[in-house]
């Protein structure tokens, strides 16, 4: 169940990425973190107790939204745009800093 | 005589808006250095592509304010050397290293107006980390932004004016907001009176959201406590009491939040004095009327210094502008100063009513429950905290921090550094001014280690 429901930009032009391997479709002017939490309810998991996390702040203070690509690379989901073929890792274990 | 170098202008919210728009018209080109893809800062945020809205659907009431900066601010061209999507991660003696593009670049000014704006402040409660809870000001950023709701049944609770201007923006969006929690008590809501002569639109404008909230079915609820939220692996339900009793309303988001907290590091790595300020119950880079720090050319504008509002912002960065003019020799317009000293002087009376009208709720400390989470960053309880302050009398809040590590995660502080002082303050009996505040370090936001080994040394580039 995703946890952001769109109220505009239903008809954007598709951007298409995957979350833990899973074809997902965002739209034009998503961040990551919109992306991500229009189809599912997580971002990442505590380095320390593995709860769920989905960010908080939204405006790049909190940090409790990074997240991990396949490639390794880090991002802040809630600053970071959404681009064609990202490939984001949101599963416990693959995440620590 | 050798060229000096363009002032740095850090954030691109109302006030650096126009303290560049008011260095752009002397003449000078200032740097303007900003986090976002676009300008307005976070209460005239931008959306990354267009979604078919105004800025009239986008910002309501304040539509004319926000094209107006928008618009002032993208006439300047070339005028100002403007990096958008740019961090600033250290400051130094007349060098700032900021981040781009993965790229850092050292950039040398003369004259530095820090405009570094504000994020929620946040008092932890049970469940405050599950997905679905996000700050007022996140939430707001998901609707006006990107589109989004938080949930489809929401609840906002906390208190401040925020409050009231979130939930009323949902509803208006057309999404259902089951309530509005707010700690303060119907008693502090009569200092609104106070605000009404300074401030007429403001306040008949936050009372006509509130009666409007109520007559569309949302409880507006004053006076509430023990808030916590629950629910598996994200929100089901917020509880909270109410005149000592217990309620809980289902609900699939909340938006959380009291007040606001300036974002003071760049500040203090600039080397600017702090002062504990009551109002805020924060220290506080020390400002003159000016905008002038107690560092020469550095100067402090906007709710980063202090909250007070964009109206503030916007006439405390033209002011700071014309301090820097003024300091460097230029023409800088003292009627105009002063037009702009009498503004912030009659928001400065409006902030001391606003604040006993949404005051903070002083029983939050004692009320936080051992097994909550203060410190999101690094799951550290509460519990935990109190534990350390006893057990090695910590009296101060970077003692705290060595011991606990809260204040030490990613986020350094932003979130929990208000909440720690308050309960390190309970706990020892002090005042909450009395246990210090959290030193600045650098990086003062996480970035790629890669980053901060390979600074680009190349110096101010007026055509980038």
């Amino acid at each position: 169940m995703p946890l952001l429901h769109r109220i505009v930009r239903t008809d954007s032009p598709v951007i298409c990425f995957t979350i833990d391997g899973a074809p997902c479709e965002g739209r034009a002017g998503d961040t990551v973190l919109t992306a991500v939490l229009c189809h599912g309810d997580r971002l990442r998991h505590s380095e320390f107790s593995g709860a769920p996390r989905a960010g908080f702040c939204q405006m790049g203070a909190c940090q409790d939204c990074w997240v991990q690509l396949e490639g390794g690379e880090r991002l802040r989901a809630c600053t970071t745009e959404l681009t064609e073929g990202m490939q984001i890792v949101t599963q416990r274990g693959r995440s620590h800093g | 005589m050798a060229e000096r170098a363009s002032p740095l202008i850090v954030g691109a919210g109302p006030a650096g808006i126009r303290a560049a728009i008011t260095l752009a018209a002397a003449g000078l080109r200032p740097s303007v250095i900003d986090e976002a893809h676009a300008c307005g800062g976070q209460i005239y945020r931008q959306p990354l592509a267009l979604d078919g809205r105004d800025d009239r659907a986008r910002y309501g009431s304040d539509a004319a304010k926000a094209s107006r900066l928008h618009r002032d601010f993208a006439a300047l061209g070339t005028g100002v050397d403007y990096r958008p999507r740019s961090l600033l991660w250290n400051l130094g003696d007349g060098v700032a290293d900021v981040l781009r593009d993965g790229v850092s670049q050292r950039l040398s000014y003369d004259g530095l107006i820090l405009a570094t704006g504000a994020t929620d402040r946040v008092l932890p409660i049970p469940g405050w980390t599950l997905p679905g809870v996000f700050t007022l000001g996140g939430a707001q950023v998901a609707l006006k932004a990107q589109g989004c709701a938080i949930g489809r049944r929401v609840v906002f609770a906390g208190s401040g004016p925020l409050l009231y201007l979130v939930a009323w923006q949902y509803v208006k969006a057309g999404v259902d907001v089951a309530a509005v929690l707010d700690s303060a008590p119907l008693s502090a809501k009569f200092n609104l009176l106070r605000a009404l002569p300074l401030a007429p639109g403001i306040v008949l404008r936050g009372l006509r959201m509130a009666a409007e909230l109520a007559l569309r079915g949302t409880r507006v609820q004053l006076g509430v406590s023990g808030l916590r939220i629950e629910g598996e692996g994200r929100v089901a339900r917020i509880v909270y009491r109410s005149a000592s009793c217990e309620h809980a309303i289902a609900c699939d988001g909340v938006g959380y939040g009291l007040n606001l907290r300036s974002e003071t590091q760049a500040a203090d790595l600039a080397g600017c004095a702090f002062r504990f300020d009551p109002r805020d119950r924060a220290h506080l880079p020390v400002r003159d009327v000016s905008g002038r720090s107690n560092v020469a050319g550095v100067y402090l504008a906007g709710d980063g210094a202090g909250i007070a509002g964009a109206d503030a912002a916007e006439a405390a960065g033209e002011r700071a502008a014309l301090a820097l003019l003024e300091d460097r020799g230029l023409p800088h317009d003292p009627p105009r100063a002063d037009v702009l000293e009498r503004a912030l002087a009659t928001i400065d009376r409006l902030r001391d009513a606003l604040e006993a009208a949404f005051p903070f709720p002083s029983h939050w400390a004692a009320g936080l429950a051992d097994d909550a989470l203060l410190c999101r960053c690094e799951d550290i309880s509460a519990g935990e905290a109190r534990r350390a302050i006893g057990d090695f009398a910590l009296t101060e809040m970077n003692r705290l921090k060595a011991v606990t590590r809260i204040g030490m995660g990613r986020c350094q502080g932003r979130m929990c550094g208000a909440a720690a002082a308050e309960l390190l303050a309970a706990q020892t009996r002090r005042e909450v001014g009395a246990v210090g505040r959290l030193r600045a370090q650098a990086p003062i936001k996480p970035i790629p280690l890669a980053a901060g080994l390979s600074v680009d040394e190349r110096q101010h580039d007026p055509a980038h």
